[in-house]
């Protein structure tokens, strides 16, 4: 009934404007970024001639550290997220509507506050002085406590195995802020949303009626969530891991503000470089290596993963034909 | 009692207000196949439910082989339910899904390999076995999910609607299936269904459930010719009632004073007085039909009335008969067992005569 000419130009028509906004607003600017970095750069801050300079300048003993860094915490973060996201969008789905609808409105309620803001609380709450803190030293002393009344020979074997510490504790030592751990810890609070919300509207749509119908045939709660819930998921958990890996790769106002001097990220190089330094060619050669330090690993896993599937897919049909054939010979 | 393979003791179940399954008490035989009948939201689902560990009597206790199994958790029954949407995994192909309880139960590859195989060719999906669940027509996905649940001969196989999904023609096919695996495997079938053609057709004794009560436990001929109740009566099968009340008692019949009908000769096998109250069943099947009165050498003993045809529905096997004799609609069915078109024909507003024997009525529901 419908003009195929005519159904493709409307497919035409509606996604255009789309294409338009991605073309303008992300190639485009992609595009400029990567041609300034052959370009050299002027002492006032403008944009130099064509040249190879830029890419010359980068080969600096600091960046292969500081892009590493990034990837691994990057990573931390995304499985922090991850296994806190799984068991919280299981526990969602399965409450009831109103449940439901609270729970998901309170996990969007931070949201209705600036970033920079929450962050900035952070701060005041991991600051020496903060509650936050105050809480972990308690913690840490109460521990210690409960340590010192252990057996010597226990005692050993805990410090032995990296359990405890032989040090006494002290609070200058035990700070949060300005430490690694305040930005993995950070920066989970801040993704955590993004990795509930694609794995919650996978988690919705799965069928707990196959839970039931594991445990009928003899599983165990636990690993009827890891062979039926988590494969049931994995979509929302793929766009999950996106989700809050590419945005901590970028991120750089957490690292900014809570990492101090113990944790710099590439987002904090490509500042400085850009708004300190005012050479916009480095900072966009710095962000075309962490671009190629990202895309170069998951294309090539992708790849990797097309190649098993289609082997699987082979091995399947091998198989199927195989049972078939003797099939066919019994009957 | 410890006897008794599986037994349902005094068990009760509510929800909120409702009570779903309210003092049900039933013995199930080794290798039966038993059906638990009824409408639905009449319990029977959350007595299956109960069996399989997914819901807790608020009283009662459910035994299996002696062992009192009220409180054990799904995964420790062996106990398998076929579920009415199959719930196969979708993300297994078809040999993980039935290899799913074996894998448990920690089996080595060989008897795994031995187990799935052999059934996947009793169910013959032989040639299926590496797709997924997506890729099967839903009796494929039937027989899937009933290899999956019986593959490690799980004490008792509950079956809830399991035919419910499929269409007609599917699902008598897989009625004659489900019988040849039952007597194939030897295992204890438990079948819940609302569907009385299933039950009757593949049940060994049927439990008629209605409002949380086992209203009739029997063999499938005596639910249809004995029903305990009224409605046991009206939900297997179409049955015609006359409420009445017992004029006279002579020998062991009974003369039976109807409002808006003439009166009615009846077996009395209940033994009733004068003055009681009583509903007849009598079976459309069990009464004629015919242009003439019935011969004479039937006796004068027969309830005969004159009548009136309102409806007729031929159905190639049997004609239906809606006819009204007194203020009484009455239906009659009609078997043809031999050529039809030779024979005398009925038709709409004719007047004719409806007959049966007494013996043929039954008594369901007397009140004192």
């Amino acid at each position: 009934m419908n003009n195929p000419l005519r159904s493709k130009r409307t497919e035409w028509v509606v996604t255009l404007p789309g294409f338009l906004w991605l073309a303008l607003f992300f190639a485009i600017p992609a595009l400029i970024v990567l041609a300034f970095t052959f370009h050299g750069h002027d002492a006032s801050g403008g944009v130099g001639e064509w040249s190879l300079s830029t890419w010359r300048e980068l080969v600096d003993p600091d960046y292969p550290a500081i892009v590493w860094n990034t990837i691994r915490i990057s990573f931390e973060v995304t499985i922090w997220s991850i296994v806190l996201a799984v068991p919280s969008a299981y526990a969602i789905a399965r409450m009831n509507s109103r449940w439901r609808a609270v729970v998901a409105g309170s996990i969007m309620l931070p949201f209705w506050t600036s970033f920079v803001v929450r962050v900035f609380a952070w701060k005041t709450m991991l600051h020496p002085d903060g509650w936050l803190q105050a809480c972990y030293c308690a913690w840490l002393r109460t521990r210690e406590w409960l340590f010192s009344w252990l057996p010597a020979a226990v005692q050993k074997l805990l410090v032995a195995i990296g359990a405890a510490s032989s040090e006494p504790f002290s609070e200058a030592t035990s700070t949060i802020l300005d430490s690694e751990a305040a930005v993995v810890l950070v920066s989970v609070y801040s993704f955590l949303p993004f990795a509930i919300m694609p794995i919650y509207t996978a988690a919705e749509k799965f069928d707990f009626s196959l839970m039931e119908a594991a445990r009928d045939l003899g599983a165990k709660n636990f690993y009827a969530f890891r062979k039926i819930f988590l494969p049931g998921v994995r979509q929302g958990v793929v766009s999950a891991v996106l989700m809050v890996f590419i945005p901590a790769i970028g991120s750089y106002v957490i690292p900014q503000v809570l990492g101090g001097t113990n944790c710099v990220l590439i987002g904090n190089k490509i500042f400085m470089r850009a708004i300190q330094n005012r050479n916009i060619p480095h900072a966009s050669a710095l962000a075309a290596l962490m671009a190629v330090s990202v895309l170069v690993p998951l294309g090539m896993a992708l790849w990797w993963k097309k190649r098993q599937d289609a082997r699987g897919r082979r091995r399947i049909q091998e198989q199927s034909a195989r049972m078939g054939a003797e099939g066919g010979r019994a009957s | 009692m410890n006897n008794d393979f599986l037994v349902f003791d005094h068990v009760t179940k509510r929800f909120g207000a409702m009570t779903a399954v309210n003092d049900v008490s039933l013995t199930v035989s080794k290798g039966e196949f038993f059906s638990l009948l009824g409408p639905s939201g009449c319990g029977k689902t959350t007595l299956l439910r109960m069996l399989g560990g997914f819901e807790r009597p608020d009283s009662g206790r459910i035994y299996l082989e002696g062992r009192d199994i009220t409180d054990l958790p799904p995964n420790q029954r062996r106990v398998h339910t076929v579920f009415q949407n199959y719930a196969l995994f979708p993300t297994m192909t078809v040999w993980d899904n039935i290899a799913f309880s074996l894998k448990l139960a920690k089996k080595s590859k060989a008897e795994i390999e031995e187990s799935v195989d052999g059934i996947l060719e009793m169910i013959q999906l032989s040639d299926q076995a590496w797709k997924y669940p997506n890729q099967l027509s839903g009796g494929q996905k039937q027989r899937v999910a009933i290899a999956r649940a019986l593959v490690d001969r799980p004490q008792v196989l509950l079956l809830d609607e399991p035919l419910a999904a499929l269409d007609l023609k599917l699902r008598q096919h897989m009625l004659i299936e489900l019988d040849t695996i039952h007597d194939q495997v030897g295992i204890t079938f438990l079948y819940v269904t609302h569907d009385q053609g299933e039950a009757m057709s593949l049940s060994d004794r049927i439990a008629v459930i209605n409002r949380g009560k086992v209203e009739q436990l029997d063999g499938p001929a005596k639910i249809y010719e004995a029903p305990a109740s009224r409605f046991v009566a009206s939900f297997i099968g179409d049955t015609n009632f006359f409420s009445g009340e017992i004029a006279a008692v002579e020998g062991d019949y009974c003369l039976l004073d109807v409002d808006g009908f003439p009166q009615i000769k009846a077996y009395n096998d209940k033994q009733l007085k004068v003055g009681q109250r009583v509903d007849l069943s009598v079976r459309p099947e069990k009464i004629r039909v015919t242009m003439s009165p019935p011969p004479p050498e039937k006796g004068a003993s027969i309830n005969v009335f004159p009548s009136k045809v309102r409806d007729i529905v031929y159905q190639g096997v049997y004609t239906k008969f809606w006819v009204t004799a007194g203020d009484l609609r009455i239906q009659s069915l009609k078997p043809h067992s031999r050529f039809l078109l030779d024979q005398e024909t009925i038709t709409w507003n004719d007047d004719v005569f409806v007959w049966w024997h007494p013996d043929d009525g039954y008594m369901v529901e007397t009140t004192p």
